[in-house]
């Protein structure tokens, strides 16, 4: 069970796309998307290679901003942000990459703690114990990255992600390094996080993965085809 | 807060080429900032002695046929006596006049027969007198008599002294801008060879002023550091050349008097300054260049 620390509830909107668009050198790879991201919502993001789904995630966490339209994370027009205000929304979002990065010197426990560091938020050992714990990484506090394996890494990125107790979590191909096993049992973390009340969109090719999480809750599959985003087979 | 702080300096990896880079340029820039120091207080030292050894004083010289020559000596201390401003006049005697003279023709100088003038040395008062008044005042009395005020000596030593100080504190912010421009371009490297570092800091919501202060941290204590020992490297440097009695000359006085001893070692606290200023401007700048 997650400790309780790390738990809060969102009252607000959390993502909302309102047509629009992202357009890089000249192509326009996103367009006409309009989508709400509801609070405690379960999303799984599909579609092919190159058919934009990390240009998608890097909206939701405002490292990119749309050329059209308007998003708004948190109630907020990502455009009208200052860069400080962007990065106090990241603090309310956790993001896990496939190829998660850590700062690799620095042991894991610090790793993990980076967002209450970067926040001037002391971070309690035992609070930290508890969440290295949950993730089963309970004996690498003092690991360094580089000798963590990949099923570590993701584990180790989800930590650091939910550390602050964002309203949002995404996930952009975390188990696309990870064996069957693993991944479930990144699922199982995610899957409880959202019982939680945290909003979870999970990129992925991983159609097992979707099945397996659909079978445990009310997971919608949205899929990016044409650079338009669309609700996948029997969600349509 | 100390634990805040060192766990806030953690965030960049604690070693590289760039940081290396930034101790060694403090720590030469600053070695050579102390001997431009020294050059400037050393002139500025200079001038005034120059300054002060002419200042108030004037010579008098009579050049006349050995029959007039004591009495227009006289004549020019009669005048002397009655002019303001002179607090004293004496004339040389053969023997100071052969002292002057010891250094160009050796001591077994036969003074009675050179045709020399007679110097009178003359002591301003503090008020000071008036030049053009007692130099046409002596054309009436003694026209063989020529009032030396030594301004001509003066003004020139006093003018390259004072260009020479010029030119050491020149060299002091020129070495200043070296060592800012320097610590730019390694503190630009760092940020560059951090690219993952940052990258990762934005991800979990770092604010640029975070950031940057975690860099900034970084390269101005390590500039402080290499400056410290620069000047402490300077300052031994400046303190065994060789004294100035020893051979008199000018560079023998390069170096600090009194409390100017401490003086080098304001400089690592400038080069703190500087490098704090310098990965300022260079982390803000290229962090608002990432996204």
């Amino acid at each position: 069970m997650l400790p309780l620390v790390w738990v809060t509830w969102q009252a607000c909107e959390v993502i909302s796309f309102e047509n629009a668009a992202y357009s890089y050198g000249g192509g326009e790879l996103l367009s006409d998307i309009s989508l709400r991201l509801a609070p405690g919502s379960f999303h799984f993001l599909t579609g092919p290679s190159g058919s934009g789904k990390s240009t998608f995630l890097k909206l939701c966490y405002a490292e990119l901003a749309p050329t059209a339209g308007r998003l708004t994370l948190f109630d907020r027009d990502v455009r009208s942000l200052t860069r400080d205000e962007v990065a106090l929304t990241r603090r309310r979002i956790g993001v896990v990459h496939q190829d998660c990065q850590f700062l690799d010197h620095l042991p894991l426990a610090a790793n993990v703690a980076l967002p209450l560091t970067v926040a001037g938020r002391p971070s309690v050992a035992a609070d930290l114990s508890d969440l290295l714990g949950w993730v089963g990484l309970g004996q690498l506090a003092e690991a360094k990255p580089p000798s963590l394996s990949g099923g570590e890494r993701q584990r180790a990125a989800l930590a650091r992600a939910i550390i602050m107790g964002p309203d949002v979590i995404l996930a952009d191909e975390p188990t696309g390094n990870l064996d069957w096993e693993m991944s479930l049992r990144l699922l199982t973390l995610l899957v409880e996080l959202n019982r939680m009340g945290k909003t979870i969109l999970v990129a992925t090719h991983d159609l097992n993965l979707i099945r397996q999480a659909k079978s445990q809750l009310a997971a919608r599959v949205l899929r990016i085809s044409k650079r338009r985003i669309q609700l996948a087979g029997a969600d349509l | 807060m100390i634990s805040a702080r060192s766990q806030n300096d953690r965030v960049v990896p604690p070693s590289g080429a760039p940081a290396t880079l930034t101790s060694f340029t403090a720590g030469a820039m600053t070695f050579l900032a102390v001997f431009a120091l020294a050059l400037s207080l050393a002139s500025g030292r200079l001038a005034e002695r120059w300054a002060s050894a002419l200042d108030r004083t004037a010579t008098i010289r009579i050049s006349a046929p050995d029959d007039q020559i004591a009495r227009q000596t006289k004549a020019v201390l009669d005048v002397l006596a009655t002019t303001p401003g002179i607090e004293s006049a004496r004339a040389q005697s053969p023997d100071e006049q052969r002292k002057l003279l010891e250094p160009w023709f050796g001591p077994d100088l036969p003074l009675t027969d050179l045709p020399l003038p007679q110097l009178i040395e003359v002591i301003e008062a503090p008020e000071g007198y008036d030049s053009e008044g007692l130099k046409q005042r002596l054309a009436a009395e003694a026209p063989g008599a020529v009032l030396d005020d030594h301004t001509r000596w003066r003004k020139p030593m006093a003018e390259a002294a004072s260009r020479l100080r010029l030119l050491g504190y020149l060299s002091i912010l020129l070495i200043g801008a070296a060592m800012a421009a320097m610590i730019t371009l390694a503190a630009n490297a760092a940020l560059s060879a951090n690219a993952q570092v940052i990258k990762v800091l934005r991800l979990v919501g770092a604010k640029d002023s975070y950031i940057a202060r975690a860099f900034v941290r970084r390269f101005t204590l390590r500039a402080a550091a290499g400056s410290a020992v620069g000047a402490l490297a300077g300052t031994i440097g400046v303190a065994l050349l060789p004294a100035q009695d020893a051979a008199g000359g000018f560079l023998t006085g390069l170096g600090f008097t009194g409390a100017g001893w401490l003086l080098p070692f304001t400089l690592p606290l400038l080069a703190g300054a500087v490098a704090f200023v310098a990965t300022r401007v260079a982390a803000f700048t290229t962090l608002r260049r990432l996204t």
